[in-house]
């Protein structure tokens, strides 16, 4: 019998968005490699929040600062 | 859906057992190509068509490890080069038929979809099982009248398995238990990860493996896109763990691996294996898993030719639905058009969402 486990994230694969189901929930947990993390019932809207990086992923001053929408002209608010 | 597919990628164009001293037609992304091995056995992979009035090479014969177009007799050399016109000595230089790079690995011939350049065999993923002495392999490989995607949505999602597979791989837990996806994008993987613990022992595995008692079940999905799916299956007694080093001698393991190759933008090669390393010389158990693995992936395959005639009549702009079980398989879209966005030269590489 084979003697080792084959995954290649023990070969050093890296991790850059996870996602967990919520064991007995309808809820996904998702965390991004910079430690953001957020819960969301819809996995579209939660792909975009982590691939967004690293819009919206510091709640206290990133998000409109890094929205590159501001920059050309749309407002914010 | 866009129905392109990545170029300048890896794609499995046949298993080695089928390349041979007989020519080989097989359509990949689109691309008419022949296969043969020369007399040393070399796999090559040349466009299947003469330049000189498009007839079929794969139509043809080999001389030695010529190929003697079958119509007016063109004759190729295995770098694609005509050394011989019939009725004339010169050989006009633009006579050549484009040839194909080709790596022969893990029981797999690999073909380089794109701009050769581009082309290094280190960047084709491993499925190092199908060609191992240490595990015991079956395979197939069934014609699918479906986009790729169709298949790729399918394999990243599991908990199809109770349903359109029940009694065969579905049990109920499958659908009830919480999973885990992950994306390395710096490596270009989707994992997809789904360990049922404390559960019963589907019948098959207590037979094959001498399991007595509840299992736990491991399913890990590693996606590489576009081409190569592995699905790292683990049984073991119930709180029996794999070492921090690695160690898992105290579990059986079956990986499943499927190549999902583009033949046009709405047919698939889906080819199909299956190893293990229990039972290995049991071969009843290779016959058990043989037929069991093609009867599902044949219901998939009915399955997906269905979808493709709803998709294939539906108008632009249909909205699905997405639930919680998508997750992976939004993940594995992502990455394709990604791929897809890299791998395309003549368009702007803005219409990937990543
Ligand atoms: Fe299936
Ligand atoms: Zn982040």
């Amino acid at each position: 019998m084979a003697a080792r486990i084959s995954r290649a994230q023990l070969q050093g694969a890296t991790v850059t968005y996870r996602v967990d189901w919520v064991l007995g929930t309808d809820l996904l947990h998702g965390q991004c490699r910079c430690g953001a993390e957020r819960e969301s019932e819809d996995p579209i809207e939660l792909w975009q929040w982590l691939t967004g990086h690293p819009v919206g992923h510091d709640e206290r001053e990133a998000p409109r600062r890094a929205d590159p929408r501001s920059l050309v002209g749309v407002r914010a608010d | 859906m866009r129905t392109d597919f990545p170029r300048d990628q890896w794609y499995v164009a046949a298993y080695g057992g089928e390349v041979s001293r007989r020519l080989l037609a097989r359509k990949i992304c689109g691309e008419a190509i022949v296969f043969y091995r020369t007399s040393s056995g070399e796999p090559v992979a040349l466009a299947d068509r003469c330049v000189h009035r498009q007839y079929r090479l794969s139509a043809s014969a080999l001389d030695g490890d010529l190929l003697v177009c079958g119509y007016h007799g063109f004759t190729y050399d295995s770098e694609g080069t005509c050394v011989q016109v019939p009725g004339q000595r010169r050989v006009p230089r633009t006579a050549r038929v484009k040839k194909y790079p080709v790596v022969e690995q893990d029981s797999f011939i690999w073909v380089w979809i794109g701009d050769d350049d581009a082309a290094d065999p280190k960047d084709i993923p491993r499925a190092p099982w199908l060609a191992s002495n240490e595990w015991t392999t079956v395979c197939g490989m069934e014609p699918l009248a479906a986009r790729y995607g169709l298949l790729v949505d399918n394999l990243l999602d599991l908990s199809h398995e109770t349903y359109l597979h029940g009694g065969y791989i579905g049990t109920p837990e499958v659908a009830q238990t919480p999973i885990t996806t992950e994306v390395d994008e710096e490596h270009g993987i989707v994992f997809v990860s789904r360990h049922m613990e404390d559960v019963a022992c589907p019948t098959f595995y207590a037979k094959s493996t001498g399991i007595e008692g509840r299992i736990d079940r491991w399913q890990d999905i590693e996606y590489r896109p576009p081409c190569l799916y592995l699905l790292h299956s683990r049984v073991a007694p119930v709180g029996v763990q794999p070492g921090a080093d690695g160690d898992d001698s105290g579990a059986f393991h079956v990986e499943v691996v499927y190549a999902i190759t583009p033949e046009t933008e709405t047919s698939t090669h889906d080819f199909w294996a299956v190893a293990r390393d229990f039972a290995r010389d049991d071969e009843s158990v290779s016959a058990f898993l043989a037929e069991n693995n093609r009867t599902v992936v044949l219901q998939d395959v009915t399955a997906l030719n269905l979808l493709e005639t709803v998709i294939a009549t539906e108008p632009p702009g249909y909205q699905e639905l997405s639930i919680n079980i998508d997750t992976g398989g939004l993940a594995a879209r992502r990455m394709l058009a990604a791929q897809i966005a890299a791998g395309d030269t003549t368009r702007a590489p803005a219409t990937a969402t990543v």
